[in-house]
């Protein structure tokens, strides 16, 4: 769309286009002429529409009120619009994006002829059970605390007055605005060498195989069927981060909905709380209007960012960034841009590493002796999907993603038709923190970590070479210890890798309990080594302690250290008896 | 006052460029007047200063560029909605052509819709019986979800489709059933089939049928899907009915997209279809599904036959990222004479989970599906294995998986006891000396060593397995 006389607008404000207002974001600027890109479905619109330019850039509303919220992709509340409009999204609603109306208690937490600079938090709001909102001194703004106040307020009441050395003073309420399109920023990012810690979300194939450090980059590729969503739900739902956002990008509309249905009932395994009570939903589904879907990953990584200043940990989960890169696909079309690979424009790597590049560990802003803090520390991980068409991972957004991300989590469709979840190929996939996270595990949490792990994907990798061989002449003969390198590796997959999204006990498997686990089954293959030679082999494979093995992931937790010691019991037990049997 | 507008500059292809218009706006809806006084729909694409981008819905033969007359109406593609479409013929612009009366609308939509917001969708929970067990048992159909059927040419998918709406209900209540059917560019044949197969089992008098035949205008194809959804909704959302919309067959509704965008010259995305053909399927399959407070709900079968049975062509493989799962037909089942064909380990709904177990069907019916697909595939696995080194050369075990995924073709998926047309209409738990769906597969897993269930929970193998009598 093009409209005249806009020479004052901006590049990238946004405007309102004709009677029913609807929102539009300046893309293109030739003399007064100004292309407009608008974020809603256009019928309706002709020639002689007024245009009115906001004289602002896409910006985000930052404060109280962002936790348990689902928007659209430019940020407006989809409960509120359904209040006003109904089941349907009408055109050209204009709703707040913070309830101007609810009331928040504000404790402050400096005091009067303080020096406080940007990122200093001045108070904090107790937003949910799990969130403390830290309201901060907003970015350009320095001085003197003239006046602070304590008690109930809206986002928009006064709560402090900063005075500069010029005698200018600010006020200051508990609402920001921050453009999208521009990262906030931060004192420095975290050295590659301090940021080890993982990110455990309570996924086996994850935790053990592939992790994701604090601060990093996934990315989950995948046909569809192979089980991408749930990967990322499961991911919102147990990660050990502070605060989720969710971001559903050109996504199924009732995916959404079984997020904003399931995640208040979910209990958060830190604190016991609702899960919903850490989580931001954006949802733009593939239904709603392209341009604000472009928009949505911006959003999500701004707000982000926000909480990252606050001093948290914070994940952002993009399901799915190609419909992300199919949105700029359709706008730069009809821009009439040259098109690069696949009708992709040109920018379209650029675009996706910035994006990533928004990631990371960091110092925040503030002053670092206020209130007796260290450096205040914040992280953004970042896991996106990617769709694939056909499942073949050689098109340009897959490729573009591949060289970004640190953590490729690679789903197979043929593990998935083997009902094999999560579908997560541990031949194609890899984390290159891992050599980072096994040493700080090693260190901190599970001594001997990287041995284990490290054996037990060698075994996985021997099983892939021995079933090319039993592909060619059968599984008889083979020798005993490559038998027993089969079955071994059978345990794995099906007892330690295969995990059940919809069980409560196995939805979720903290670090210790994952590492015993796998502990356990090695264990088995130590013994078993040396005297695969000497026995019968069918009574090894079979001895009972394995079904027990089989079903030890469906053990409640208040139990399994219990169990799991006695399974290691009878293994030990079960081995020695049938070798006593042999020998005698 | 309408004003007629004579300056029609050049036509092409669908397309039709009109001059020195005023006050038009994007997707208004328009109307050509030819020198024979015929009158023909279209609408607005694109404006550009007073110029006017026009796509037609029907053909542009005898249109003349001096005496034609274009009007346009001020609003968009509306349909004519009420209650008596039910039992209604309509062509596939929403005219009546059964040769009954005119419908007096009791209400007049868009036929583009507003996407539903997230936050007012109700999810779909609800079990469907449709008496076919590959679909009951192990790809459970629910109300307010969106499943097509992969198929290809020559495949029954037909058949299947027309069964599951004479037979699908729901088990909890009785309720207000309706079926839309779309014809998006298919033979009389193959609609006459539908209509008569719906006169036969009684379904035409809760079924509202659009008919796009192969003869008719292409364009008119983009149009069609659109009714029928916008008729759905009403159905559904003001009407409170459960709406099966059954929508036949998409890949004709993409070439006619792609007709249009190769006459607007877009830069093309895969094999020719324009790069907002994900968008625009998602437009219309997102208009199934459940909203908070309303009584009705919107289930949707679309049907797409594959070019050469290929998953990965960009028809199937849109759709497949924006449906909840896909019911896929297959070539090799169907030359075994297996009726339906359904292949179902590529098959998958994803709200099954939502839709089994206690107080909905079984309680065991989560862990036995589980069981069945990884025995099948494992039996699968073993089939091959023997094909390539012989039967010798597999353990006992892994000959009872091959022998297992033999049975479960011929007794689970197979179902054809009703003659050459019809499946079994078969009910999920037992019922009235019909044996349930469940049964079987729990006869079938019999073969199979006890040991070998991991999947299911212990409790339930005491409570269901078979005793002794194995059938």
């Amino acid at each position: 769309m093009v409209a005249d006389d806009l020479a004052d607008a901006n590049m990238f404000d946004v405007v309102r286009v004709g009677r029913q207002r609807l929102i539009g974001e300046v893309i293109e600027m030739r003399g007064d002429k100004a292309s407009i890109q608008v974020y809603e479905e256009t019928a309706g619109l002709g020639p002689g529409d007024e245009v009115v330019t906001t004289g602002a850039p896409l910006s985000v509303e930052l404060g109280p009120g962002l936790i348990e919220t689902i928007y659209d992709g430019i940020q407006r509340p989809l409960e509120d619009i359904m209040k006003i409009g109904g089941e349907v999204i009408d055109r050209g609603v204009e709703v707040p994006s913070l309830d101007r109306t609810k009331k928040w208690a504000f404790e402050p937490c400096v005091q009067k002829d303080e020096e406080v600079e940007a990122g200093d938090i001045l108070g904090i709001v107790k937003e949910t059970v799990s969130v403390e909102h830290r309201v901060m001194v907003p970015n350009g703004v320095k001085g003197k605390v003239k006046e602070i106040k304590s008690g109930e307020f809206t986002v928009e009441e006064i709560v402090c007055v900063l005075e500069d050395g010029d005698g200018k003073t600010t006020e200051l309420s508990m609402l920001q605005r921050w453009p999208v399109r521009i990262g906030r920023p931060y004192k420095e990012k975290k050295e590659y060498e301090d940021s080890t810690e993982p990110i455990i979300t309570g996924q086996r194939v994850i935790d053990t195989f592939f992790p994701l450090a604090k601060g990093g980059t996934a990315a989950v590729p995948g046909p569809f069927g192979s089980g991408k969503t749930v990967v990322q739900h499961q991911l919102a739902k147990w990660s050990n981060v502070d605060i989720v956002i969710y971001i559903g990008c050109g996504e199924r509309g009732n995916e959404m909905t079984d997020v904003l249905r399931e995640f208040p009932e979910l209990k958060d395994p830190r604190n016991g709380e609702s899960l919903m009570k850490r989580t931001v939903l954006i949802a733009n589904t593939s239904d709603m209007p392209v341009a604000a879907r472009e928009a949505s990953i911006y959003t999500g990584i701004t707000i982000a960012e926000y909480f990252r200043d606050m001093g948290y940990d914070v994940a952002v989960i993009a399901d799915s960034t190609s419909r992300w890169a199919e949105a700029l696909r359709e706008m730069s079309g009809r821009l009439e841009e040259m098109p690069g690979e696949e009708g992709y424009p040109a920018y379209l790597t650029s675009r996706l590493a910035q994006f990533y590049e928004r990631a990371g560990q960091v110092y925040t802003l503030g002053n670092e002796n206020l209130m007796g803090t260290q450096k205040r520390e914040g992280s953004i991980s970042a896991i996106g999907a990617v769709s694939p068409p056909g499942g073949d991972i050689s098109e340009p957004v897959s490729q573009a993603t591949m060289r970004i991300v640190k953590v490729f989590w690679a789903l197979d469709s043929s593990l998935a038709y083997r009902r094999h979840f999560p579908a997560i190929n541990w031949l194609n996939s890899y984390s290159l923190y891992l050599g980072r996270v096994s040493e700080w595990l090693d260190s901190n949490q599970c001594p001997g970590f990287s041995n284990v792990r490290q054996r037990a994907m060698t075994i996985l990798q021997d099983e892939n070479k021995l079933e090319e061989i039993v592909r060619l002449v059968g599984v008889d003969s083979l020798p005993p210890s490559d038998r027993l390198t089969l079955e071994v590796a059978r345990h794995i997959r099906e007892d330690f890798l295969q995990q059940n999204a919809f069980t409560d006990v196995d939805s979720f498997t903290d670090f210790d309990r994952q590492f015993k686990h796998l502990n356990i089954i090695l264990l088995y293959e130590e013994l078993s080594a040396p005297i695969v030679e000497r026995i019968d082999m069918d009574k090894l494979f079979n001895i009972p302690a394995l079904e027990a093995l089989g079903r030890a992931k469906y053990i409640p937790v208040e139990a399994y250290e219990k169990e799991y010691n006695k399974i290691e019991e009878d293994i030990r037990e079960q081995i020695s008896s049938l070798e006593r049997g042999a020998l005698a | 006052m309408m004003r007629e507008y004579r300056t029609i500059q050049e036509v092409a292809g669908p397309l039709m460029l009109v001059r020195d218009v005023e006050n038009v706006t994007y997707d208004e809806l328009g109307e050509i007047e030819l020198p024979s006084g015929e009158r023909r729909r279209c609408k607005v694409l694109e404006i550009n200063g007073s110029d006017v981008l026009v796509q037609l819905f029907e053909s542009t033969a005898g249109i003349n560029l001096r005496d034609s007359k274009v009007r346009f109406f001020g609003h968009s593609l509306e349909l004519s909605v009420s209650g008596d479409m039910l039992g209604r013929v309509f062509d596939g612009m929403g005219q009546p052509t059964d040769g009954g009366p005119d419908i007096l609308p009791e209400a007049k939509r868009d036929i583009n819709g507003l996407p539903m917001n997230p936050a007012a969708r109700d999810y779909p929970n609800e079990f469907i019986q449709t008496g076919i067990s590959a679909i009951d048992g192990l790809n459970t159909l629910v109300r307010g979800q969106k499943l097509p059927i992969f198929s290809g040419s020559g495949l029954p998918h037909a058949n299947l489709a027309a069964q599951i709406a004479s037979q699908a209900k729901v088990l909890s209540a009785d309720s207000n059933f309706a079926v839309v059917f779309a014809a998006i560019g298919i033979t009389f044949e193959e609609a006459d089939f539908f209509r008569t197969e719906f006169e036969r089992t009684g379904a035409i008098d809760r079924t509202v049928l659009f008919i796009n035949l192969a003869s008719d205008p292409a364009i008119e194809r983009i149009a069609t899907p659109r009714m029928a959804l916008t008729a759905a909704e009403y159905l559904a959302f003001d009407k409170d009915m459960h709406v099966l919309v059954i929508l036949t067959d998409i890949t004709n509704y993409a070439e006619a997209l792609r007709e249009v965008s190769a006459a607007r010259k877009e830069v093309p995305g895969r094999r020719g279809y324009p790069g907002y053909l994900y968008t625009d399927l998602a437009t219309m399959y997102e208009r199934a599904g459940r909203r908070v407070g309303k009584n009705g709900s919107i289930t949707m079968i679309p049907i797409l036959s594959m070019p050469e049975d290929d998953k990965t062509h960009p028809i199937p493989d849109l759709t497949g990222y924006i449906t909840e799962g896909q019911i896929i037909l297959s070539r090799e089942l169907d030359r075994k004479g297996l009726r339906p064909p359904v292949d179902v380990l590529p098959s998958l709904s994803r709200l099954k989970d939502k839709g089994i177990g206690k107080g909905k069907t079984r309680e065991d019916h989560a862990d036995t599906m589980n069981q069945l697909f990884a025995a099948y595939a494992r039996g699968k696995e073993c089939k091959e294995l023997m094909t390539v080194l012989g039967e010798a050369a597999l353990t006992e075990t892994d000959k009872k998986y091959a022998k297992f995924a033999d049975e479960f073709e011929n007794t689970y998926v197979h179902q054809n006891s009703g003659g050459a047309k019809e499946y079994t209409n078969r009910p999920v738990v037992e019922t009235d000396g019909v044996k349930g769906t469940l049964e079987i597969g729990w006869d079938l897993l019999t073969i199979l060593p006890k040991a070998e269930l991991k999947r299911v929970k212990p409790e339930l193998i005491d409570k269901y397995y078979p005793n002794g009598e194995q059938g």
